[in-house]
């Protein structure tokens, strides 16, 4: 049932979201939404030494989409770039700890997909 | 409380959709995603079912008895349709594959020749992304003014459309019912204003064919698309209505088998109305299915079904109205012309998590920005959740739908 996604975690970083805001000179900077539904997300982070050493988030979703995106963030502080581009979905199901319908890993995975597309990007301009 | 008797035997109604005797998530099912797509009634599977048990045979031409059986039934499908909606004769429908490909023909096999530099086309604010996209290229590729009829809370008044509309302006097109609000556009307003000034009219009438009486004498346009699958019909379903006049000079959109008369190697001629809109071999067991469906929706009569949805809405929505927790986007319950859309948001909720959480309570909704973004933009919201009756529900389901919502308040509380 779809009610035991929400748990108190959950609407915790829902409605207090971690990292949250801008990152001023940020070397990683990307936005994406979903199109079926809207929902956005804007990544920041700082890199030194192919390792991610802060990161922020910004955007506007549902609890699935925000939760998500900010439990990445608190994941990925000290994670280097390859292995945030190897995160998977199921790594973000393990992060979020529920099961999710499948019309919900959309919502679940902006986050990383976002975070992604700017370390692709940031990693293109490097080379 | 309206708890005035429905004018149509729901109980019955209801016996020719077994979907509806389906569970979800444990919970017998509340189906109220009726503005995306309706279901589909035992008659209208059957037709379609007939066809390929019976006459499985392609259209036109064929000199087989199994092939002109299926070209009668077909063609005689057009009929049906310009009777639904008070056509001339099935030269001014042409079958589509939905509203979105009506309009296409539209903005494309009429717009890109009519409409020049310096013109403009006038759209509402509250179009759905199928009617302004279109209209979006044409106005790219022509040099054209894109410009909006004011909205104001789902309402479209005269003096928004004469603001809109003037010497300048060479095609008009304006949903009928809005998917978002189920507000009425004043279409027969809307078409005389664009008449004055020489401009041409198309309705999207998606959202209303299925739900109100429609009369094209009485609204006057000059083309008017629709889907079959809004209308009980089967997917994959839509119409294009045109006047004759137009129609006969306007070119195709689409070429090909089937849409000709004479073909040489150089050039070729066009089939007769309606055929020359029809490039391909056409849905024939769609079309076929959406004759019956509108059948079965004049044999219900529209009024009566528009009458049971409005009923049905105005009752949900004064309860909701009664809730501080829930907000209503359009016009209250007691405006006079809201057909069977409710958009709405609850507490904090994004509009995905209620729809979600009215899931598990077997409540299906829709969520998100019902392919109107710009609207959402203008309202000031990235999403709504929304809640669409049709003729097969019923009081009971609109309570289901509201007591859910308590669920939804829990979790967001």
């Amino acid at each position: 049932m779809s009610r035991d996604m929400y748990r108190q975690r959950i609407l915790d970083h829902y409605r207090n979201p971690q990292n949250y805001g801008e990152l001023e000179d940020a070397d990683v900077y990307y936005m994406d939404d979903n199109p079926s539904c809207g929902d956005e997300i804007e990544m920041y982070a700082v890199v030194e030494d192919e390792e991610v050493v802060d990161v922020k988030f910004d955007g506007k979703g549902c609890a699935i989409s925000m939760a998500s995106a900010s439990l990445l963030t608190d994941k990925v502080v000290g994670m280097s770039l390859d292995e945030v581009r190897e995160m998977e979905t199921e790594d973000v199901q393990e992060m979020l700890g529920i099961d999710l319908s499948p019309a919900r890993v959309k919502c679940a995975v902006l986050g990383l997909k976002v975070l992604e597309g700017g370390i692709v990007e940031y990693e293109a301009e490097g080379a | 409380m309206s708890l005035e008797a429905s004018p149509l035997n729901v109980e019955e109604v209801r016996e020719d959709f077994p979907v509806l005797q389906r569970e979800v998530q444990d919970e017998s099912l509340v189906y109220l995603d009726n503005a995306a797509t309706s279901l589909t009634p035992e008659p209208v599977v059957d037709a379609v079912t007939s066809y390929y048990r019976e006459m499985n045979a392609n259209v036109h031409r064929g000199m087989h008895s199994m092939s002109q059986e299926a070209s009668e039934e077909y063609e005689r499908a057009h009929d049906v349709v310009a009777e639904f909606i008070g056509a001339d004769g099935r030269e001014e429908i042409a079958f589509t594959s939905n509203t979105t490909e009506g309009v296409n023909t539209v903005a494309f096999g009429w717009g890109l020749e009519n409409v020049e530099e310096g013109d403009n086309i006038v759209l509402t604010q509250m179009e759905h992304h199928s009617s302004l996209v279109p209209w979006q290229q044409v106005a790219q590729r022509t040099g054209a003014e894109l410009r909006f009829i004011g909205v104001d809370d789902g309402v479209v008044t005269e003096r928004a459309v004469d603001e809109a509309i003037d010497e300048d302006t060479a095609a008009v097109s304006v949903v009928h019912v809005s998917n978002v609000f189920g507000t009425v556009t004043p279409v027969e307003y809307v078409a005389e204003k664009a008449h004055d000034v020489g401009a041409r009219v198309l309705v999207d009438g998606a959202q209303s064919a299925p739900n109100v009486p429609v009369d094209l004498d009485d609204i006057g346009c000059d083309f008017f698309v629709f889907s079959g699958h809004k209308a009980l019909g089967p997917t994959g379903t839509g119409v294009l209505y045109g006047r004759r006049e137009l129609l006969e000079e306007m070119q195709p959109y689409e070429f090909g088998g089937e849409m000709i008369s004479r073909v040489e190697y150089e050039s070729a001629d066009w089939a007769d109305l309606p055929w020359k809109f029809e490039a391909g071999t056409p849905n024939v067991a769609g079309g076929i299915g959406l004759a019956r469906a509108l059948e079965y929706l004049d044999d219900l009569g529209l009024e009566n079904v528009h009458e049971h949805e409005c009923r049905l809405t105005r009752y949900a929505l004064e309860r909701l109205e009664d809730d501080p927790e829930v907000e209503v986007y359009g016009p209250p319950s007691g405006h006079g012309d809201r057909c069977g859309v409710i958009s709405f948001n609850v507490a904090d909720a994004h509009s995905h998590d209620t729809s979600d959480l009215l899931n598990s309570e077997g409540v299906a909704t829709r969520s998100g920005h019902h392919c109107a973004q710009p609207l959402m933009d203008l309202m000031g919201v990235p999403s709504t959740s929304r809640a669409s009756f049709y003729l097969y529900n019923t009081r009971e389901e609109a309570d289901r739908f509201v007591e859910a919502l308590d669920v939804v308040k829990e979790v967001f509380a």
